[in-house]
């Protein structure tokens, strides 16, 4: 009897454990997908609550904080649009924004060490920062330049390192450095990496393949 | 038994199945909806995110009673306990969580520069690229409002107040000497270049208790950290050479350099003519080394020192003897050495600085004849003297600062300032009057930045004074309060109360000296957002315990503290990159009425450094396609009082008196960057050439007039050359500003 009790026991716990991972996994997927097809700022900071609800369940899990944080981000970008980016003015919705995602990413950072993903959202932290105010603080640029370089050298089979690379170089004024030539061979770079990529799951970083393809788009209009 | 398992695993699975819906509305204080705020149930998963109304609904398999944590981006967080069977209609109120973004910030009296945070007035690019500023911290200071165009000394005087009740901080710490030493009739330079400050703050009154001993006015200059990368110079001008390098650390945490200056004004003068005779040019010899290091991810540790050895040598006609010259003979020797470091642990910030400092003057004048031979006439003979002043100073100064919720902090500390300055005298007889006098200044100081919503903020502070010297305590209150008007724009007031020594020259005095005392009452309304700023200030100012003189056995000495007065005024600033690309310009305009009775002065009259009227235009334009940076300053003040003021042998008394004519200047400059050196992969190298004239009109301004000492004569003031034009190529291997030049335009 006790040791049906035990097995009982030993079960039970394990088919807690087993459904709760598929529980994760299942849930994860879902919106990871949703990632990349999430366009609306405010669907996007529906997607970074629901992960953060997720992340704070599972408190030894990066992924989740990391999209997280992702997705708070890109809900900034997406106001970017249209938006006059040079009267300063978006600092009043961009900061919060990347307090927010930082504070988030930082989470998971704690949870994962020296990982290219986190350090490539961090550069994208400090570009929205470096926008809310781009006349007053023109100098980030070279903090995001020191992050995405960081996450290169992390893991270089990165693509989304390159499309970000390549982004900077296609939106930057050509008297600043910047070069739609030298983006154009960042964007086939990362192309190439997407295709050679190999997520470790389900649910690892996969997003960004269709932003180049956004990109090289426009860039054939041009 | 199986049959248990399967039903134990099945009861599991189903759990989810029974699901309850909880709906509701997330509204802030003002009862409106809060969209895309988080309701997270909390250890589920399960939550859902306020629509753009701030309704949110959403389904969650835990039964029972739950807690939600309801979170949103400028809200303080809070909990909410659904008791079971609650479905809907729940409502969260968020309150506003104090963010620095949002909040109004306390700004009467000060002109923020090159603070990320707030609004930028003035960075070193700016100052370099004012035209009429010739490179001059202060050149461009008083291309702002509160100041005055005083040309035939050197300092800011502001609101009515002297060139001494304006102070300067590097650091936080008081600088002694922050001009070369003053020459009579010709106003001098600030010693430091632009480029070792990130930021300049210039307030015109009413700043905060961590700074004592300025009457009228604050200049609080903060130095830059590591550099961005390696760099050197080289230029090459009209008036010299220079020369530095910096070496940023392969890690970036640390980084040193060294700069050299070389400055002789012989070419200038030759191709320029001086109203005075030169028999020894201006010529500077300038050197600085610097370190800085980041101690931890907070903390940075920085040093810098700076010396330089200049002399100079002039003879005018003189106003007493016609026929013969003043002749006036300057040596100086001056180093600056400032530590100071700074550090964050958790709330508590730590700031501390340490500075010493050191002035050597050789001064000697003479009376000489048409060949320049020194001679002794029968009643001129005190026209031959010689000084030697020699000072040494040390401030150090520490604050801490605790920050409490939100954005209220506390701040608190400690100043101690000493000085030493021993005075060697000698008349033409040959008997030297040594005088030494030395001070301890011993200060506390506390204030407290209250954050009562986002849109009203209170600044409260006092600063307590102890003076070796005067033997006496003070105690100063400062307030100001700032309330948010508009998204851009918000009113703020200040008062406070402020001290200072009397001029060290003024001891030893045969009365006791008290602390010279100045009330200020500021408001203020501002309009800002990244491209225009618009400024209002009106003032009050009122003068007590100024010192007041005397004339005994021909020796100006001081009689007591009690002189008076008052000023009042007010000012306009506005600036506009916006309206006309790559164009930037400003407008300042101040009124000053003012009248003061100290020093010399037989009752209260306005002074001979306060001008009614001050107004100032300052345009910036970049022409990408030519590379080139075109500026231009114009400023106008109304004529300034002067006074014949001569002691009878019993009292002051007025013998003539007049107003100086209206003062205009217009200056003109050319920044060129020329692409000398393709960029190579990494290094850039970047050269500008600099081309400015001052006074690129000739007006003939006069500063004020000299008299004799009967009376009889009256000679203007003038500058020592109408125009100035200045010529030099700057290059610099490693860094590129012309990004700089370019984003200050933008």
């Amino acid at each position: 009897m006790k040791t049906i009790l035990l097995s009982c026991a030993f079960l039970l716990a394990t088919s807690i454990a087993f459904a709760q991972s598929e529980k994760y996994m299942s849930t994860m997927a879902a919106k990871v997908v949703a990632v990349d097809t999430t366009f609306s700022p405010a669907g996007l900071v529906e997607l970074s609550n629901s992960f953060e609800r997720i992340a704070d369940v599972e408190k030894t899990q990066w992924l989740p904080y990391y999209y997280a944080a992702l997705t708070e981000i890109n809900s900034g970008y997406m106001q970017a649009k249209g938006a006059d980016i040079m009267s300063g003015k978006m600092a009043v919705i961009f900061d919060p924004i990347a307090d927010r995602a930082e504070a988030l990413l930082n989470k998971a950072e704690a949870l994962s060490k020296d990982n290219s993903e986190i350090w490539t959202v961090k550069k994208m932290i400090t570009s929205l920062r470096m926008m809310g105010n781009p006349m007053q603080r023109y100098k980030m640029m070279e903090q995001a330049t020191d992050e995405l370089e960081t996450a290169r050298k992390l893991n270089p089979e990165n693509p989304r390192v390159y499309m970000l690379l390549g982004q900077d170089k296609f939106t930057t004024p050509e008297q600043f450095g910047g070069s739609k030539e030298e983006a154009a061979k960042l964007f086939a770079l990362a192309i190439e990496k997407f295709k050679a990529a190999k997520p470790e799951s389900a649910i690892a970083p996969r997003w960004g393949r269709g932003t180049v393809e956004y990109f090289m788009k426009a860039a054939d209009k041009q | 038994m199986r049959r248990l398992f399967v039903f134990v695993i099945l009861f599991l699975l189903s759990v989810p199945v029974i699901a309850q819906r909880i709906a509701g509305f997330v509204k802030d204080t003002k009862g409106v909806g809060v969209p895309g705020a988080s309701v997270a149930v909390k250890g589920s998963y399960d939550g859902g995110t306020s629509d753009s109304t701030g309704r949110f609904s959403f389904t969650t398999s835990e039964k029972g009673a739950i807690v939600v944590v309801v979170s949103a981006i400028g809200y303080k967080t809070v909990e909410a306990s659904v008791p079971a069977g609650q479905a809907g209609g729940l409502s969260i109120t968020l309150k506003e969580e104090i963010t620095e973004l949002k909040a109004v910030v306390i700004s009467a009296g000060s002109f923020e520069a090159s603070d990320k945070k707030k609004a930028t007035v003035l960075s070193p690019i700016d100052i370099v690229t004012t035209a009429s500023a010739n490179a001059d911290v202060t050149g461009a200071v008083k291309t702002l409002p509160g100041a005055q165009q005083v040309g035939e000394s050197e300092g800011l005087f502001v609101r009515g107040g002297t060139a001494q009740e304006t102070k300067t901080y590097i650091d936080g710490t008081l600088v002694n000497n922050f001009f070369y030493s003053s020459v009579p009739g010709i106003a001098q330079r600030g010693r430091f270049s632009p480029f070792i400050f990130k930021g300049t703050v210039f307030s015109a009154g009413g700043y905060s208790a961590l700074y004592g001993q300025a009457l009228s006015s604050a200049l609080i200059l903060e130095s830059i950290d590591l550099p961005e990368m390696s760099s050197g110079s080289a230029g090459i001008s009209v008036i010299g050479v220079n020369g530095g390098y910096q070496k940023l650390a392969r890690n970036k945490r640390s980084s040193w350099g060294v700069s050299y200056g070389y400055t002789n004004l012989a070419l200038a003068f030759a191709l320029l003519k001086q109203i005075p005779e030169y028999p020894q040019v201006p010529a500077y010899h300038t050197g600085d080394a610097n370190f800085r290091i980041k101690t931890s991810g907070t903390g940075m540790l920085k040093y810098y020192g700076y010396f330089s050895q200049n002399v100079l040598g002039l003879r005018r006609p003189s106003i007493d003897t016609p026929g013969y010259k003043d002749a006036f003979k300057l040596k100086n020797f001056n180093m600056y050495h400032n530590v100071s470091y700074k550090e964050t642990i958790g709330r508590w910030k730590l700031a501390a600085g340490l500075s010493f400092a050191t002035s050597a003057d050789d001064v000697k004048g003479d009376l000489v004849d048409a060949n320049n031979k020194t001679v002794s006439l029968a009643g001129m003979e005190d026209k031959s003297f010689s000084y030697d002043a020699d000072g040494q100073y040390v401030n150090a100064k520490l604050v801490l600062d605790y920050r409490l919720k939100g954005l209220s902090a506390v701040r608190f500390g400690s100043e101690y300032n000493y000085s030493r300055d021993q005075n060697k005298f000698r008349r033409y007889t040959g008997v030297v009057y040594p005088s030494t006098v030395a001070e301890h200044l011993t200060s506390l100081f506390g204030e407290a930045d209250v954050y009562v919503t986002n849109n009203l903020a209170a600044k409260v502070g006092g600063r307590l004074e102890h003076s070796a010297i005067l033997e006496k305590v003070n105690v100063a209150p400062r307030l100001s309060l700032a309330y948010k008007t508009g998204a851009e724009s918000q009113a703020s007031v200040a008062y406070g109360i402020f001290y200072q020594d009397p001029e060290r020259r003024y001891f030893p005095a045969q009365n006791g000296l008290d602390f010279a005392k100045a009330t200020h009452y500021i408001a203020q309304f501002q309009k800002t957002n990244a491209k225009q700023t618009l400024r209002t200030e009106i003032f009050y100012k009122r003068y007590q315990h100024l010192v007041k003189t005397a004339e005994t056995f021909g020796q100006t000495t001081a009689t007591g503290s009690t002189g008076y007065g008052d000023a009042q005024g007010f000012e306009v600033f506005w600036r506009d990159k916006a309206t006309i690309k790559n164009f930037d310009y400003w407008i300042s305009y101040s009124y000053l009425d003012t009248k003061r009775d100290y020093l010399n002065f037989p009752t209260a009259i306005e002074p001979s450094f306060a001008a009614r009227h001050t107004a100032s235009l300052v345009m910036k334009k970049f022409v990408s396609s030519m590379q080139t940076q075109f500026n231009a300053s114009y400023t106008y003040a109304t004529g300034r009082p002067y006074y014949n003021i001569r002691y009878d042998g019993s009292k002051y008394a007025i013998y003539d008196q007049g107003r100086t004519k209206d003062y205009n200047s217009m200056s003109i400059s050319v920044n060129y960057l020329p692409n000398l050196f393709k960029k190579n992969a990494g290094a850039g190298r970047y050269s500008v050439i600099v081309f400015s004239v001052t006074n690129v009109m000739g007006a003939d301004n006069v500063y004020g007039y000299n008299y004799s000492s009967n009376g009889i004569r009256k000679v203007a003031i003038v500058p020592p050359s109408k125009t100035f034009v200045f010529l030099g190529a700057f290059i610099n291997f490693g860094l590129d500003r012309r990004e700089d030049v370019i984003n200050s335009n933008l």
